[in-house]
């Protein structure tokens, strides 16, 4: 049975938007001249306006950036860094609540994920790089290792502020300056983040930041003045990517799509893995590149697990975004929704079942029920695209040398999951599967310290831990 | 007494632990010997030998892969004077066979020193262990010819990837004697896979191959070319190591670059509990 909650709002008084914002560039926010509306998601208000950066912006906020590398950020002793971006790990922590809020605002998450997820693992993320601006020569990577310059940095809308910590913390430790694109859907949280920059007495041009669509993500990345690339978001872009720094001396890393594999054993505590397979494919509306999307359930417990899964599910509480005690929030943009929507149909009329438990969407916004397929076969679109939501294909197995030949029968190689009681059974697996993360009986588990990014097509790369430095120094 | 006729030495492909001649039939002159001019079918037959040499290799343990590689220093230390009749000077030969040695010993440490548990908060064990990426094509360095092959090669495989590599097109001699020696220490079939002949006509399908996971430029000098070739690399996002300066000391330091290039990190977590 559903437990009846009242509302528990958040409050959203806790956060000032600004009807309009500019560019964030030479420590100075300035006024652009084509702008476009952000909206919530959850209600299709409009929260602001922001600038849609051209080519002339890109390329100011770059010259800002190189100014900064050159005369202030290169010059200065790692100490001094860090104590930056201790000041910043400290802001986002005071700030919190605001933050979280306009996040989910935004982005259309749930609260209790952006105050209990996303916000924490930012403000640790610029804690633990902070660390590492004086300890350099220590990291494994020569006496002497040396920044790259300037980095281009482009964010996807899922996680828009702990992307952003990602990308910011690691390359401002290892001496870089930054030009930010965040995500066209969410740009708010990374513009208030820069008044934590200015707030912070960060110096001018060290953090950037260029609001706009794909053209400006492009602009960014071809720029010539760019020394590092840094993406987070489709493989397709990533190729294109990829592709158009070809010959350059710019050094990229890559962090994109999934279609994770989630293998359920036998023997698997069937509770748990329930609670697990719910954490990796709905969490954040399934709007994760390492979400769990593909159920690998070993044949003889599927029906139980099945049974189990969907008796969860349907406790699952879809709604305000703001409410405490929503499970899942809303879907990012129409864009995204109709996307999900035309993958989902073509489950369906591949022959795959599909199974929705009863609820009730609201009116406005961009709603879509938790979903799975079952009887899906490795063929079906729904089992090799990735579909962003909160869609679970469901797959069975014999044997574990099945599971980990359909594991690993995909482009794609970013995590993956076991459930078993079995140790030695986890270790055989972890070592067969071609994928950069792999969470045993647990799921979307994330910490600074610990390398994240895919095998194969889901890019190249680690960000985080002492691996995520590698990518901003010379080595 | 009529002097004896000496026994001429036909110099010929390397795939799959086997030394077939290009599917092509062609041959192209250098110092006074035929050698194969591989085609773009070549090329794909090195890419299926490679890939099934991919499991056993990379599964095989560090220890073993670390024997393996010295077992080719002793052998190519057994050969030195074929290598200096080739025209490779003694020295160059003298630091390829260390070259050998000291890869050969980081088997079974590079993970140690590249991987390792992340105190991560919570309670959750946490290790990232690099791995290997696969199926790597190299173009080797124009020279040094036993050198500069050495130096793209060992690296990629000890670690336990398999390579497809171009050989130097002007310098493939002492390439497929390497080959042999390759293939006289244990090296299972299919893990280094030879191609002799033109870098134009060969790599561009390498780079472009869906099966290929990485492709290092070392030996690549045309900028364009080096270019045209990271753009087909990106079509499945093979890691790509960028051609090397002109002057680069091949006898230097190699440190871990090259290694650490060709890795993947994997990280496994798991609760901790009773």
């Amino acid at each position: 049975m559903m437990f009846e909650y009242a509302p528990a709002p958040e409050s959203r008084a806790i956060v000032d938007i600004r009807s309009s914002y500019g560019l964030f560039i030479d420590g100075k926010f300035v006024d652009g001249e084509n702008l476009d509306k952000t909206v919530n998601p959850a209600t299709e208000e409009v929260l602001a306006e922001v600038t849609w950066a051209g080519t002339q912006d890109v390329d100011r906020a770059v010259r800002a950036a190189r100014k900064a590398y050159d005369k202030v950020w290169g010059p200065m002793p790692g100490r001094d860094r860090a104590k930056y971006l201790y000041r910043i790990a400290r802001l986002v922590q005071e700030r919190s609540r605001e933050l979280a809020v306009l996040e989910s605002l935004d982005n259309g998450k749930p609260i209790r994920e952006s105050r209990d997820v996303d916000l924490p693992l930012v403000a640790a993320h610029f804690f633990y790089y902070a660390g590492w601006a004086d300890k350099l020569p220590y990291a494994g990577f020569g006496a002497d290792p040396q920044p790259l310059g300037v980095a281009a940095q482009v964010i996807p809308w899922n996680f828009p502020l702990l992307m952003l910590a990602w990308k910011v913390a690691p390359a401002l430790a290892a001496g870089n300056t930054v030009v930010l694109k965040p995500a066209e859907t969410t740009p708010l949280t990374a513009l208030l983040f820069a008044e934590i920059c200015q707030q912070a007495d960060l110096p001018a041009g060290v953090v950037n930041i260029v609001t706009g669509a794909g053209d400006t993500g492009r602009a960014l990345v071809e720029h010539p003045g760019v020394d590092k690339v840094a993406f987070t978001g489709s493989t397709g872009v990533g190729k294109a990517i990829a592709r158009s720094v070809a010959g350059t001396r710019k050094k990229v890393t890559l962090e994109l799509g999934g279609k994770a594999a989630n293998i359920v054993y036998d023997d698997a505590p069937i509770d748990q893995a329930v609670e697990g397979i719910v954490n990796g494919i709905f969490f954040n509306q399934g709007h994760v590149c390492c979400a769990g999307s593909r159920l690998l359930v070993q044949e003889n417990v599927a029906e139980q697990v099945l049974d189990a899964l969907k008796r969860r599910m349907a406790l699952l509480r879809v709604g305000d975004p703001l409410d405490k005690n929503t499970d899942v929030g809303a879907i990012n943009s129409a864009a995204q929704l109709a996307r999900i929507r035309e993958l989902s149909d073509a489950g369906a009329a591949e022959g795959a079942q599909r199974w929705s438990p009863p609820c009730e969407l609201p009116e406005r916004g961009f709603w879509f029920a938790p979903t799975i397929f079952t009887g899906v076969t490795q063929a079906h679109r729904v089992a090799r695209e990735e579909i962003f939501g909160p869609v679970l294909s469901v797959l069975t197995f014999r044997t574990p040398a099945e599971a980990v030949e359909k594991a690993n029968n995909t482009p794609y190689g970013l995590s993956a999951g076991i459930w078993t009681d079995k140790g030695s059974r986890i270790l055989w697996t972890a070592d067969r599967l071609r994928a950069g993360v792999v969470w045993a009986n647990t799921f979307n588990k994330f910490d600074p310290t610990s390398p994240f990014g895919g095998y194969k097509e889901s890019g190249y790369g680690r960000e985080g831990g002492r691996h995520g430095l590698e990518g901003y120094l010379n080595v | 007494m009529s002097e004896r006729v000496a026994v001429r030495k036909t110099y010929k492909l390397f795939i799959g632990g086997k030394f077939p001649r290009s599917e092509s039939g062609r041959s192209y002159l250098v110092q006074d010997s035929n050698v194969s001019l591989a085609s773009r079918k070549d090329a794909r037959d090195a890419v299926v030998a490679a890939r099934a040499a991919v499991k056993g290799w990379a599964g095989a343990t560090a220890y073993n892969r670390g024997q393996i590689l010295y077992r080719v220093a002793e052998m190519l230390e057994g050969r030195r004077d074929q290598f200096v009749g080739l025209g490779i000077p003694a020295d160059e030969v003298d630091t390829a066979i260390d070259r050998w040695v000291w890869y050969a010993g980081w088997a079974d440490k590079l993970p140690q020193v590249y991987g390792g548990a992340n105190p991560v908060a919570g309670p959750y064990f946490n290790l990232s262990t690099p791995e290997p990426t696969g199926v790597v094509a190299v173009v080797a360095p124009e020279s040094p010819a036993l050198l500069g092959l050495v130096s793209v090669v060992a690296p990629a495989i000890v670690t336990g990837s398999t390579v497809v590599v171009a050989a130097s097109p002007s310098a493939p001699l002492a390439a497929v004697t390497l080959a042999e020696v390759l293939a006289t220490s244990d090296l299972p079939g299919g893990v280094v896979n030879l191609l002799t002949g033109r870098i134009t006509e060969t790599v561009p399908t390498l780079a472009a191959h869906l099966d290929v996971n990485a492709i290092d430029l070392a030996g690549v000098v045309d900028t364009d070319l080096a270019a045209d070739l990271e753009g087909r690399a990106a079509e499945n996002l093979k890691r790509v190591l960028r051609p090397l300066p002109a002057d680069h000391d091949w006898a230097g330091d190699p440190g871990l670059a090259r290694m650490t290039a060709l890795l993947e990190t994997k990280t496994v977590w798991h609760p901790k509990g009773v």
